[in-house]
Protein backbone atom coordinates (compact mmCIF):
# COMPACT_ATOMS: atom_id res chain seq x y z
CA UNK A 1 0.00 0.00 0.00
CA UNK A 2 1.10 3.63 -0.64
CA UNK A 3 1.15 5.24 2.30
CA UNK A 4 2.14 8.64 0.81
CA UNK A 5 -2.05 8.85 -0.58
CA UNK A 6 -2.67 10.27 3.37
CA UNK A 7 -0.69 13.02 2.20
CA UNK A 8 -3.53 14.36 -0.04
CA UNK A 9 -5.84 14.20 3.28
CA UNK A 10 -3.32 16.71 5.22
CA UNK A 11 -6.28 18.93 6.82
CA UNK A 12 -8.55 15.88 7.72
CA UNK A 13 -4.97 14.80 9.57
CA UNK A 14 -4.77 18.11 11.25
CA UNK A 15 -7.98 18.59 12.84
CA UNK A 16 -7.40 14.42 13.98
CA UNK A 17 -3.95 16.38 15.58
CA UNK A 18 -5.47 18.93 17.51
CA UNK A 19 -7.84 16.22 18.80
CA UNK A 20 -5.16 14.18 19.90
CA UNK A 21 -3.10 16.84 21.70
CA UNK A 22 -6.39 17.92 23.38
CA UNK A 23 -7.26 14.61 24.37
CA UNK A 24 -4.05 14.06 26.00
CA UNK A 25 -3.56 17.39 27.78
CA UNK A 26 -7.14 16.80 29.20
CA UNK A 27 -6.56 13.20 30.05
CA UNK A 28 -2.71 13.72 31.31
CA UNK A 29 -2.53 17.27 31.96
CA UNK A 30 -2.13 18.56 35.24
CA UNK A 31 -4.55 21.35 37.00
CA UNK A 32 -2.13 24.53 35.26
CA UNK A 33 -2.43 22.27 31.65
CA UNK A 34 -5.92 22.68 32.16
CA UNK A 35 -6.23 26.20 32.97
CA UNK A 36 -4.68 27.01 29.25
CA UNK A 37 -6.90 23.88 27.52
CA UNK A 38 -8.99 26.83 26.11
CA UNK A 39 -7.12 29.52 24.65
CA UNK A 40 -4.21 26.71 23.61
CA UNK A 41 -6.92 25.01 21.59
CA UNK A 42 -8.13 28.25 20.01
CA UNK A 43 -4.42 29.25 19.24
CA UNK A 44 -3.79 25.57 17.83
CA UNK A 45 -6.91 25.53 15.64
CA UNK A 46 -5.85 28.83 14.02
CA UNK A 47 -2.34 28.17 13.14
CA UNK A 48 -4.11 24.63 11.82
CA UNK A 49 -6.70 26.80 9.44
CA UNK A 50 -3.45 28.71 8.72
CA UNK A 51 -1.62 25.46 7.67
CA UNK A 52 -4.69 24.24 6.11
CA UNK A 53 -5.06 27.35 3.77
CA UNK A 54 -1.14 26.60 2.65
CA UNK A 55 -1.50 23.14 2.11
CA UNK A 56 -1.87 22.22 -1.47
CA UNK A 57 -4.62 21.08 -2.93
CA UNK A 58 -4.55 17.75 -4.82
CA UNK A 59 -5.40 17.36 -8.74
CA UNK A 60 -6.66 13.57 -7.82
CA UNK A 61 -8.23 11.44 -6.08
CA UNK A 62 -6.73 8.88 -3.71
CA UNK A 63 -7.59 5.59 -2.70
CA UNK A 64 -9.34 4.50 -6.04
CA UNK A 65 -10.82 8.02 -5.96
CA UNK A 66 -12.73 7.57 -2.79
CA UNK A 67 -11.35 10.87 -1.41
CA UNK A 68 -10.58 14.22 -3.28
CA UNK A 69 -9.07 17.16 -1.67
CA UNK A 70 -9.49 19.44 -4.83
CA UNK A 71 -9.36 23.26 -4.46
CA UNK A 72 -13.05 23.75 -4.11
CA UNK A 73 -13.34 21.09 -1.37
CA UNK A 74 -9.79 22.90 0.34
CA UNK A 75 -11.81 26.37 0.12
CA UNK A 76 -14.72 24.81 1.75
CA UNK A 77 -13.39 23.74 4.48
CA UNK A 78 -11.39 27.04 4.98
CA UNK A 79 -14.30 28.82 5.23
CA UNK A 80 -15.37 25.95 8.03
CA UNK A 81 -12.38 26.75 9.73
CA UNK A 82 -13.46 30.76 9.94
CA UNK A 83 -16.26 29.74 11.28
CA UNK A 84 -14.93 26.60 14.24
CA UNK A 85 -12.20 29.39 15.14
CA UNK A 86 -15.04 32.12 15.93
CA UNK A 87 -17.06 29.48 17.62
CA UNK A 88 -14.18 28.54 19.60
CA UNK A 89 -13.68 32.03 20.63
CA UNK A 90 -17.13 32.04 21.82
CA UNK A 91 -17.01 29.51 23.86
CA UNK A 92 -14.31 30.33 26.28
CA UNK A 93 -16.31 31.97 28.70
CA UNK A 94 -18.96 28.91 28.85
CA UNK A 95 -16.21 26.30 28.78
CA UNK A 96 -13.91 28.10 31.37
CA UNK A 97 -17.35 28.64 33.46
CA UNK A 98 -17.20 26.42 37.29
CA UNK A 99 -19.66 23.95 36.00
CA UNK A 100 -17.91 23.15 33.03
CA UNK A 101 -14.39 22.89 35.03
CA UNK A 102 -13.92 18.78 34.30
CA UNK A 103 -15.81 18.45 30.82
CA UNK A 104 -14.41 21.09 28.97
CA UNK A 105 -11.86 19.12 27.18
CA UNK A 106 -14.71 16.61 25.86
CA UNK A 107 -16.32 19.48 24.64
CA UNK A 108 -13.41 20.45 22.62
CA UNK A 109 -13.10 16.66 21.62
CA UNK A 110 -16.81 16.07 20.61
CA UNK A 111 -16.30 19.58 18.59
CA UNK A 112 -13.28 18.18 16.46
CA UNK A 113 -14.89 14.81 15.87
CA UNK A 114 -17.53 16.46 14.06
CA UNK A 115 -15.49 18.73 12.28
CA UNK A 116 -12.95 15.43 11.39
CA UNK A 117 -16.63 14.06 10.01
CA UNK A 118 -17.40 16.93 8.21
CA UNK A 119 -14.76 16.88 6.58
CA UNK A 120 -15.02 13.42 5.62
CA UNK A 121 -18.26 14.57 3.87
CA UNK A 122 -17.08 17.52 1.71
CA UNK A 123 -14.35 15.61 0.09
CA UNK A 124 -15.95 12.03 -0.09
CA UNK A 125 -16.78 10.52 -3.44
CA UNK A 126 -18.16 7.50 -2.19
CA UNK A 127 -21.22 6.65 -0.57
CA UNK A 128 -19.48 4.51 2.13
CA UNK A 129 -17.19 7.60 2.88
CA UNK A 130 -19.60 9.74 2.48
CA UNK A 131 -21.38 8.05 5.33
CA UNK A 132 -19.08 7.27 7.40
CA UNK A 133 -18.66 11.21 7.42
CA UNK A 134 -22.22 12.04 7.90
CA UNK A 135 -22.54 10.06 10.91
CA UNK A 136 -19.26 11.11 12.25
CA UNK A 137 -20.63 14.79 12.18
CA UNK A 138 -23.94 13.93 13.65
CA UNK A 139 -23.39 11.34 16.59
CA UNK A 140 -20.88 13.26 18.52
CA UNK A 141 -23.19 16.94 18.32
CA UNK A 142 -25.93 14.53 20.09
CA UNK A 143 -23.50 14.53 23.05
CA UNK A 144 -22.43 17.90 22.53
CA UNK A 145 -26.32 19.33 22.47
CA UNK A 146 -26.95 17.29 25.99
CA UNK A 147 -23.48 18.80 27.33
CA UNK A 148 -25.01 20.90 30.53
CA UNK A 149 -25.77 17.98 32.56
CA UNK A 150 -28.08 20.03 35.09
CA UNK A 151 -30.70 22.22 32.36
CA UNK A 152 -33.09 19.93 31.44
CA UNK A 153 -33.64 21.51 28.36
CA UNK A 154 -30.42 20.70 26.90
CA UNK A 155 -31.85 16.80 27.62
CA UNK A 156 -34.49 17.23 25.73
CA UNK A 157 -33.09 18.79 22.60
CA UNK A 158 -30.31 15.66 22.54
CA UNK A 159 -32.81 13.08 22.45
CA UNK A 160 -35.17 14.66 20.06
CA UNK A 161 -31.65 15.49 17.95
CA UNK A 162 -30.83 11.64 18.36
CA UNK A 163 -34.10 9.96 17.47
CA UNK A 164 -34.68 12.49 14.82
CA UNK A 165 -31.14 12.08 13.83
CA UNK A 166 -31.33 8.40 13.66
CA UNK A 167 -34.38 8.31 11.50
CA UNK A 168 -32.99 10.21 8.71
CA UNK A 169 -29.78 8.44 8.65
CA UNK A 170 -32.16 5.67 8.27
CA UNK A 171 -34.44 6.80 5.03
CA UNK A 172 -30.81 8.23 3.75
CA UNK A 173 -29.79 4.71 3.95
CA UNK A 174 -32.27 2.93 2.21
CA UNK A 175 -32.29 5.82 -0.05
CA UNK A 176 -28.83 4.61 -0.50
CA UNK A 177 -29.63 0.56 -1.13
CA UNK A 178 -31.96 1.72 -4.21
CA UNK A 179 -29.48 4.44 -5.16
CA UNK A 180 -26.82 1.01 -4.82
CA UNK A 181 -29.33 -1.27 -7.18
CA UNK A 182 -29.63 0.95 -10.19
CA UNK A 183 -25.45 1.56 -9.91
CA UNK A 184 -23.86 -1.49 -11.59
CA UNK A 185 -22.38 -2.47 -8.26
CA UNK A 186 -20.16 0.55 -7.40
CA UNK A 187 -21.25 2.78 -4.96
CA UNK A 188 -18.52 5.62 -6.11
CA UNK A 189 -19.56 8.54 -7.60
CA UNK A 190 -18.49 8.73 -10.61
CA UNK A 191 -19.48 5.52 -11.80
CA UNK A 192 -23.02 6.29 -10.34
CA UNK A 193 -22.76 9.13 -12.76
CA UNK A 194 -22.26 7.01 -15.58
CA UNK A 195 -24.57 4.59 -14.77
CA UNK A 196 -27.40 6.87 -14.27
CA UNK A 197 -26.59 8.45 -17.39
CA UNK A 198 -26.83 4.77 -19.38
CA UNK A 199 -29.92 3.78 -17.73
CA UNK A 200 -33.35 4.69 -17.90
CA UNK A 201 -35.24 7.34 -15.60
CA UNK A 202 -37.72 5.17 -13.57
CA UNK A 203 -39.69 4.92 -10.87
CA UNK A 204 -36.78 3.16 -8.64
CA UNK A 205 -34.39 6.15 -8.90
CA UNK A 206 -36.87 8.88 -8.46
CA UNK A 207 -37.72 6.77 -4.96
CA UNK A 208 -34.10 6.76 -4.62
CA UNK A 209 -33.64 10.72 -4.85
CA UNK A 210 -36.28 11.89 -2.96
CA UNK A 211 -35.23 9.50 -0.17
CA UNK A 212 -31.49 11.08 -0.32
CA UNK A 213 -32.65 14.30 -0.49
CA UNK A 214 -34.99 13.76 2.60
CA UNK A 215 -31.89 12.30 4.47
CA UNK A 216 -29.18 14.98 3.86
CA UNK A 217 -31.61 17.49 4.12
CA UNK A 218 -32.38 16.46 7.52
CA UNK A 219 -28.70 17.89 8.45
CA UNK A 220 -30.11 20.90 6.49
CA UNK A 221 -33.64 21.92 8.14
CA UNK A 222 -35.50 22.11 4.88
CA UNK A 223 -38.95 22.43 5.70
CA UNK A 224 -41.04 19.16 5.79
CA UNK A 225 -37.64 17.41 8.02
CA UNK A 226 -36.97 20.87 9.89
CA UNK A 227 -39.16 20.10 12.90
CA UNK A 228 -36.21 18.90 15.16
CA UNK A 229 -34.13 22.67 14.54
CA UNK A 230 -36.28 24.98 16.99
CA UNK A 231 -35.98 22.67 19.74
CA UNK A 232 -32.71 21.57 19.37
CA UNK A 233 -31.46 24.80 18.98
CA UNK A 234 -33.22 26.17 22.16
CA UNK A 235 -31.94 23.29 24.30
CA UNK A 236 -28.15 23.50 23.63
CA UNK A 237 -25.79 25.23 24.87
CA UNK A 238 -25.81 28.38 22.90
CA UNK A 239 -21.94 27.45 21.65
CA UNK A 240 -23.19 24.13 19.98
CA UNK A 241 -26.44 26.30 18.95
CA UNK A 242 -24.11 28.46 17.06
CA UNK A 243 -21.77 25.48 15.56
CA UNK A 244 -24.99 23.60 14.57
CA UNK A 245 -26.38 26.17 12.66
CA UNK A 246 -23.57 27.39 10.76
CA UNK A 247 -20.77 24.64 10.19
CA UNK A 248 -22.98 21.58 9.78
CA UNK A 249 -25.41 22.92 7.68
CA UNK A 250 -22.17 24.51 5.68
CA UNK A 251 -20.76 21.32 5.41
CA UNK A 252 -24.61 19.46 4.34
CA UNK A 253 -25.16 22.30 2.07
CA UNK A 254 -21.98 21.58 0.16
CA UNK A 255 -22.07 18.04 0.35
CA UNK A 256 -25.41 18.30 -0.97
CA UNK A 257 -24.61 19.95 -4.22
CA UNK A 258 -21.59 17.39 -4.93
CA UNK A 259 -24.11 14.42 -4.66
CA UNK A 260 -26.62 16.17 -6.47
CA UNK A 261 -25.04 17.70 -9.27
CA UNK A 262 -22.27 15.20 -9.86
CA UNK A 263 -24.20 11.34 -9.21
CA UNK A 264 -27.44 12.49 -10.56
CA UNK A 265 -27.01 15.87 -12.58
CA UNK A 266 -28.07 14.10 -15.67
CA UNK A 267 -31.89 13.11 -14.19
CA UNK A 268 -31.46 17.03 -12.80
CA UNK A 269 -34.78 18.16 -15.15
CA UNK A 270 -36.37 14.44 -14.75
CA UNK A 271 -36.65 13.70 -11.38
CA UNK A 272 -34.83 16.18 -8.54
CA UNK A 273 -35.34 19.89 -9.93
CA UNK A 274 -39.23 19.63 -9.00
CA UNK A 275 -38.48 18.46 -5.75
CA UNK A 276 -35.84 20.66 -4.73
CA UNK A 277 -37.59 23.74 -6.28
CA UNK A 278 -41.11 22.55 -3.73
CA UNK A 279 -38.84 22.47 -0.95
CA UNK A 280 -36.97 25.34 -1.67
CA UNK A 281 -40.43 27.24 -1.71
CA UNK A 282 -41.67 25.58 1.24
CA UNK A 283 -38.75 26.09 3.59
CA UNK A 284 -38.25 29.97 2.75
CA UNK A 285 -41.87 30.55 2.99
CA UNK A 286 -42.55 28.54 6.20
CA UNK A 287 -39.03 29.50 7.78
CA UNK A 288 -40.02 33.28 7.54
CA UNK A 289 -43.87 32.80 8.99
CA UNK A 290 -42.44 30.87 12.21
CA UNK A 291 -39.68 32.72 12.49
CA UNK A 292 -42.45 35.91 12.83
CA UNK A 293 -43.64 34.94 16.27
CA UNK A 294 -40.96 33.41 18.06
CA UNK A 295 -39.85 35.17 21.13
CA UNK A 296 -36.96 33.05 22.20
CA UNK A 297 -33.99 34.60 20.42
CA UNK A 298 -32.26 31.01 20.25
CA UNK A 299 -35.64 29.82 18.92
CA UNK A 300 -36.16 32.92 16.56
CA UNK A 301 -32.47 32.15 15.10
CA UNK A 302 -33.39 28.62 14.81
CA UNK A 303 -36.46 29.44 12.22
CA UNK A 304 -34.19 32.22 10.45
CA UNK A 305 -31.47 29.73 9.88
CA UNK A 306 -34.05 27.27 8.33
CA UNK A 307 -35.02 29.86 6.08
CA UNK A 308 -31.49 30.71 5.24
CA UNK A 309 -31.22 27.31 4.17
CA UNK A 310 -33.87 27.88 1.26
CA UNK A 311 -31.67 30.46 0.20
CA UNK A 312 -28.20 27.90 0.08
CA UNK A 313 -30.36 25.41 -1.95
CA UNK A 314 -30.74 28.04 -4.40
CA UNK A 315 -27.09 27.85 -5.16
CA UNK A 316 -28.03 23.84 -5.58
CA UNK A 317 -30.52 24.19 -8.09
CA UNK A 318 -28.78 26.58 -10.14
CA UNK A 319 -26.73 23.73 -10.27
CA UNK A 320 -23.30 25.26 -12.51
CA UNK A 321 -20.20 26.50 -12.00
CA UNK A 322 -21.63 29.77 -10.71
CA UNK A 323 -24.05 27.66 -8.17
CA UNK A 324 -21.19 26.50 -6.39
CA UNK A 325 -19.34 29.35 -5.75
CA UNK A 326 -22.17 31.76 -4.94
CA UNK A 327 -23.12 28.84 -2.08
CA UNK A 328 -20.08 29.19 -0.94
CA UNK A 329 -20.07 32.76 -0.91
CA UNK A 330 -23.33 32.17 0.84
CA UNK A 331 -21.99 30.21 3.26
CA UNK A 332 -19.22 32.34 3.93
CA UNK A 333 -21.60 35.22 4.51
CA UNK A 334 -23.50 33.77 6.66
CA UNK A 335 -21.10 32.33 8.82
CA UNK A 336 -20.08 35.51 9.64
CA UNK A 337 -23.51 36.89 10.19
CA UNK A 338 -24.90 34.36 11.84
CA UNK A 339 -22.01 33.75 14.47
CA UNK A 340 -21.82 38.01 14.98
CA UNK A 341 -25.35 37.23 16.07
CA UNK A 342 -24.93 34.28 18.15
CA UNK A 343 -22.39 36.12 19.48
CA UNK A 344 -24.19 38.89 21.02
CA UNK A 345 -26.76 36.25 22.41
CA UNK A 346 -24.09 34.10 23.90
CA UNK A 347 -22.54 37.48 25.64
CA UNK A 348 -25.85 38.33 26.86
CA UNK A 349 -26.68 35.23 28.02
CA UNK A 350 -23.03 34.89 29.63
CA UNK A 351 -23.69 37.90 31.90
CA UNK A 352 -27.43 38.28 32.53
CA UNK A 353 -28.46 35.17 31.57
CA UNK A 354 -31.60 36.57 29.09
CA UNK A 355 -32.52 35.47 26.04
CA UNK A 356 -35.98 36.61 25.50
CA UNK A 357 -36.52 39.19 22.62
CA UNK A 358 -38.35 41.68 25.01
CA UNK A 359 -35.24 41.49 27.19
CA UNK A 360 -33.19 43.59 24.47
CA UNK A 361 -35.84 46.47 24.74
CA UNK A 362 -33.65 49.46 25.28
CA UNK A 363 -30.06 47.84 25.00
CA UNK A 364 -28.58 50.24 23.04
CA UNK A 365 -28.79 52.92 26.28
CA UNK A 366 -26.71 50.34 28.63
CA UNK A 367 -24.59 48.71 26.00
CA UNK A 368 -24.24 50.63 22.75
CA UNK A 369 -21.80 48.25 21.05
CA UNK A 370 -23.28 44.84 21.22
CA UNK A 371 -26.22 46.70 19.95
CA UNK A 372 -24.59 47.53 16.95
CA UNK A 373 -23.05 44.33 16.62
CA UNK A 374 -26.66 42.90 16.14
CA UNK A 375 -28.14 45.39 14.56
CA UNK A 376 -25.30 44.88 11.64
CA UNK A 377 -25.87 41.23 11.90
CA UNK A 378 -29.46 41.33 11.35
CA UNK A 379 -28.85 43.88 8.47
CA UNK A 380 -26.53 41.40 7.09
CA UNK A 381 -28.93 38.42 7.74
CA UNK A 382 -31.93 40.51 6.13
CA UNK A 383 -29.36 41.07 3.24
CA UNK A 384 -29.67 45.46 3.48
CA UNK A 385 -27.22 46.87 0.78
CA UNK A 386 -23.47 48.10 1.87
CA UNK A 387 -23.40 44.82 3.79
CA UNK A 388 -22.01 41.24 2.82
CA UNK A 389 -25.73 39.20 3.22
CA UNK A 390 -26.64 41.71 0.40
CA UNK A 391 -23.72 40.71 -2.00
CA UNK A 392 -24.37 37.26 -1.34
CA UNK A 393 -28.09 37.33 -1.96
CA UNK A 394 -27.20 38.75 -5.50
CA UNK A 395 -24.83 36.36 -6.37
CA UNK A 396 -27.35 33.36 -5.70
CA UNK A 397 -29.71 34.90 -7.30
CA UNK A 398 -28.04 35.86 -10.26
CA UNK A 399 -26.20 32.05 -10.31
CA UNK A 400 -30.05 31.14 -10.23
CA UNK A 401 -31.20 33.45 -13.12
CA UNK A 402 -28.03 32.34 -15.12
CA UNK A 403 -29.90 29.03 -16.02
CA UNK A 404 -32.07 31.22 -18.20
CA UNK A 405 -35.12 29.17 -17.67
CA UNK A 406 -38.63 30.60 -16.99
CA UNK A 407 -39.50 28.34 -13.56
CA UNK A 408 -36.30 29.43 -12.39
CA UNK A 409 -37.08 32.93 -12.54
CA UNK A 410 -40.39 32.76 -10.52
CA UNK A 411 -38.17 30.98 -7.85
CA UNK A 412 -36.14 34.30 -7.34
CA UNK A 413 -39.51 36.05 -7.31
CA UNK A 414 -40.73 34.15 -4.76
CA UNK A 415 -37.05 34.25 -2.73
CA UNK A 416 -37.34 38.09 -3.10
CA UNK A 417 -40.92 38.25 -1.75
CA UNK A 418 -39.38 36.21 0.98
CA UNK A 419 -36.45 38.30 1.95
CA UNK A 420 -39.24 40.91 2.23
CA UNK A 421 -40.93 39.18 4.58
CA UNK A 422 -37.89 38.28 6.65
CA UNK A 423 -36.84 42.00 6.72
CA UNK A 424 -39.69 42.49 9.16
CA UNK A 425 -38.63 39.89 11.41
CA UNK A 426 -35.23 41.00 11.51
CA UNK A 427 -35.63 44.23 12.10
CA UNK A 428 -37.86 43.58 15.32
CA UNK A 429 -34.76 42.83 17.10
CA UNK A 430 -33.36 45.96 15.79
CA UNK A 431 -36.57 47.47 16.98
CA UNK A 432 -36.13 46.57 20.53
CA UNK A 433 -33.03 47.18 20.69
CA UNK A 434 -32.93 50.76 19.59
CA UNK A 435 -36.75 52.11 19.49
CA UNK A 436 -38.43 50.09 22.52
CA UNK A 437 -37.21 51.76 26.25
CA UNK A 438 -39.92 49.36 28.02
CA UNK A 439 -37.72 48.44 31.05
CA UNK A 440 -36.22 46.20 32.84
CA UNK A 441 -33.22 47.31 30.69
CA UNK A 442 -30.83 44.56 30.93
CA UNK A 443 -28.01 46.24 32.75
CA UNK A 444 -24.20 47.73 31.72
CA UNK A 445 -21.81 44.88 31.53
CA UNK A 446 -18.48 44.36 30.37
CA UNK A 447 -18.06 41.58 27.85
CA UNK A 448 -14.53 39.55 28.33
CA UNK A 449 -11.47 40.57 25.78
CA UNK A 450 -11.80 37.31 23.88
CA UNK A 451 -15.61 37.89 23.26
CA UNK A 452 -14.91 41.14 21.92
CA UNK A 453 -12.29 40.25 19.56
CA UNK A 454 -14.99 37.41 18.35
CA UNK A 455 -17.29 39.84 17.79
CA UNK A 456 -15.22 42.31 16.58
CA UNK A 457 -13.84 39.52 13.58
CA UNK A 458 -17.37 39.08 13.13
CA UNK A 459 -18.16 42.90 12.11
CA UNK A 460 -15.43 43.04 10.20
CA UNK A 461 -16.73 39.93 7.90
CA UNK A 462 -19.88 41.33 8.15
CA UNK A 463 -18.82 44.80 7.06
CA UNK A 464 -16.03 43.60 4.08
CA UNK A 465 -16.51 40.37 2.69
CA UNK A 466 -19.31 41.82 0.20
CA UNK A 467 -16.41 44.61 -0.97
CA UNK A 468 -13.50 42.93 -1.24
CA UNK A 469 -13.21 41.06 -4.35
CA UNK A 470 -10.65 38.35 -4.10
CA UNK A 471 -12.94 36.60 -1.80
CA UNK A 472 -15.11 36.38 -5.31
CA UNK A 473 -11.89 35.44 -7.46
CA UNK A 474 -10.51 33.04 -4.85
CA UNK A 475 -14.17 31.41 -4.98
CA UNK A 476 -14.64 31.48 -8.48
CA UNK A 477 -11.48 30.17 -9.34
CA UNK A 478 -11.45 27.55 -6.76
CA UNK A 479 -14.50 26.52 -8.02
CA UNK A 480 -13.00 26.41 -11.72
CA UNK A 481 -9.87 24.75 -10.92
CA UNK A 482 -11.65 21.99 -9.06
CA UNK A 483 -12.09 18.42 -10.19
CA UNK A 484 -15.80 18.93 -10.15
CA UNK A 485 -17.34 18.63 -13.28
CA UNK A 486 -19.87 20.80 -15.01
CA UNK A 487 -22.64 19.11 -16.24
CA UNK A 488 -20.80 19.54 -19.82
CA UNK A 489 -19.36 15.87 -18.85
CA UNK A 490 -22.78 14.51 -18.79
CA UNK A 491 -23.81 15.87 -22.32
CA UNK A 492 -25.79 18.31 -20.64
CA UNK B 1 -38.64 -24.21 -5.70
CA UNK B 2 -36.86 -20.90 -7.52
CA UNK B 3 -36.72 -18.39 -4.92
CA UNK B 4 -36.55 -14.86 -6.96
CA UNK B 5 -35.14 -11.26 -5.37
CA UNK B 6 -38.91 -10.46 -4.42
CA UNK B 7 -38.89 -13.19 -1.67
CA UNK B 8 -36.34 -11.08 0.18
CA UNK B 9 -37.35 -7.64 -1.20
CA UNK B 10 -41.06 -7.41 0.21
CA UNK B 11 -39.46 -8.75 3.96
CA UNK B 12 -37.33 -6.15 3.79
CA UNK B 13 -39.54 -3.01 2.72
CA UNK B 14 -42.12 -4.78 5.22
CA UNK B 15 -39.94 -4.33 7.85
CA UNK B 16 -39.08 -0.62 6.82
CA UNK B 17 -42.50 0.48 7.05
CA UNK B 18 -42.85 -1.63 10.42
CA UNK B 19 -39.97 0.70 11.37
CA UNK B 20 -41.10 3.74 10.32
CA UNK B 21 -44.99 3.04 12.07
CA UNK B 22 -43.55 1.86 15.37
CA UNK B 23 -41.40 5.13 15.39
CA UNK B 24 -44.20 7.14 14.91
CA UNK B 25 -46.84 5.41 17.45
CA UNK B 26 -44.69 4.04 20.27
CA UNK B 27 -44.67 6.59 23.10
CA UNK B 28 -41.97 4.44 24.37
CA UNK B 29 -38.46 6.28 24.02
CA UNK B 30 -36.94 2.28 23.95
CA UNK B 31 -39.56 0.79 21.23
CA UNK B 32 -39.09 4.14 19.43
CA UNK B 33 -35.31 2.86 19.54
CA UNK B 34 -36.33 -0.54 19.01
CA UNK B 35 -38.37 0.43 16.00
CA UNK B 36 -35.38 2.76 14.60
CA UNK B 37 -33.28 -0.59 14.70
CA UNK B 38 -35.34 -2.08 12.45
CA UNK B 39 -35.82 0.67 9.84
CA UNK B 40 -31.66 0.62 9.64
CA UNK B 41 -31.68 -2.86 9.68
CA UNK B 42 -33.98 -3.10 6.39
CA UNK B 43 -31.43 -1.31 4.64
CA UNK B 44 -29.00 -3.15 5.72
CA UNK B 45 -31.05 -5.79 4.22
CA UNK B 46 -31.51 -4.48 0.94
CA UNK B 47 -27.95 -3.64 0.39
CA UNK B 48 -26.74 -7.69 1.16
CA UNK B 49 -30.15 -8.51 -1.25
CA UNK B 50 -29.12 -6.49 -4.22
CA UNK B 51 -25.48 -7.53 -3.75
CA UNK B 52 -26.41 -11.01 -3.92
CA UNK B 53 -28.70 -10.94 -6.53
CA UNK B 54 -27.44 -7.77 -9.11
CA UNK B 55 -23.82 -7.47 -8.74
CA UNK B 56 -23.13 -11.19 -7.49
CA UNK B 57 -18.98 -10.42 -8.45
CA UNK B 58 -18.78 -7.77 -6.25
CA UNK B 59 -18.72 -7.74 -2.46
CA UNK B 60 -19.32 -3.73 -2.53
CA UNK B 61 -22.82 -3.70 -0.85
CA UNK B 62 -21.57 -6.43 1.65
CA UNK B 63 -18.79 -4.41 3.11
CA UNK B 64 -21.76 -0.93 2.96
CA UNK B 65 -23.51 -3.50 5.26
CA UNK B 66 -20.61 -3.92 7.57
CA UNK B 67 -20.21 -0.40 7.85
CA UNK B 68 -23.80 0.62 8.53
CA UNK B 69 -24.44 -1.93 11.52
CA UNK B 70 -21.16 -0.42 13.16
CA UNK B 71 -22.75 2.85 12.85
CA UNK B 72 -26.27 1.70 13.97
CA UNK B 73 -24.37 0.33 17.11
CA UNK B 74 -22.85 3.78 17.78
CA UNK B 75 -25.90 5.56 17.16
CA UNK B 76 -28.02 3.04 19.69
CA UNK B 77 -25.68 3.81 22.44
CA UNK B 78 -25.41 7.71 21.96
CA UNK B 79 -29.41 7.55 22.17
CA UNK B 80 -29.65 5.44 24.98
CA UNK B 81 -26.92 6.77 27.28
CA UNK B 82 -29.60 10.38 26.37
CA UNK B 83 -32.69 8.08 27.08
CA UNK B 84 -30.88 7.26 30.72
CA UNK B 85 -30.31 11.04 30.89
CA UNK B 86 -34.01 11.66 30.08
CA UNK B 87 -34.88 8.95 32.84
CA UNK B 88 -32.76 10.38 35.32
CA UNK B 89 -34.75 13.80 34.80
CA UNK B 90 -38.37 12.98 34.72
CA UNK B 91 -38.55 9.75 36.12
CA UNK B 92 -39.73 7.59 33.02
CA UNK B 93 -39.25 7.02 29.14
CA UNK B 94 -42.34 8.12 27.94
CA UNK B 95 -41.97 10.42 24.88
CA UNK B 96 -45.57 12.32 25.57
CA UNK B 97 -43.53 13.68 28.75
CA UNK B 98 -40.56 15.23 26.83
CA UNK B 99 -42.80 18.52 26.13
CA UNK B 100 -41.07 21.42 28.00
CA UNK B 101 -40.44 23.21 24.07
CA UNK B 102 -42.91 23.38 21.76
CA UNK B 103 -43.84 25.31 19.08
Amino acid sequence: MDYSQFGTMLPELIVLGIFLVVFFMDTFGGEGVKKILTPCTAILFLLATVAIWLAPSASEGIFGGMYVNDTACKAMKCILNIGVFLVLLQSFKWADSEEMSVRKGEYYELLFATLFGMYLMISARHFLLFIIGLESASLPIAAMIAFDKYRYESHEAGIKYILTAVFSSAVLMMGLSFVYAFSMGSLYFSDLALAVAQGEMSGLLAIALAFVMAGIGFKLSLVPFHLWTADVYQGAPTPVTSYLSVISKGSAAFAFFIIFTQCFGQVYSDAWEWMLYALIILTITVGNLFALRQKNMKRFMAFSSVSQAGYIMLGVIAANALGLASLMFYIIVYVVSNLGAFAVIQTIEDNTGKLNMDDYNGLHKTNPWLSVAMTLAMFSLAGIPPFAGFFSKILIFTSVCSTNSMALYMLVLIALINTVISLYYYLCVVKAMWISNEEPIIGEFKSTCVAKIGLGLCIIGIVFFGLVSPIYEWLVNSVELSMWQPLALLGL
Amino acid sequence: MDISILWYLVPSILLFACGVYGFITRKNMIAMLISLELMLNSADLNFVIFNRYLFPGSMEGMIFTLFAIAIAAAETAIAIALIINIYRAIGNTNVTDIKEMKF
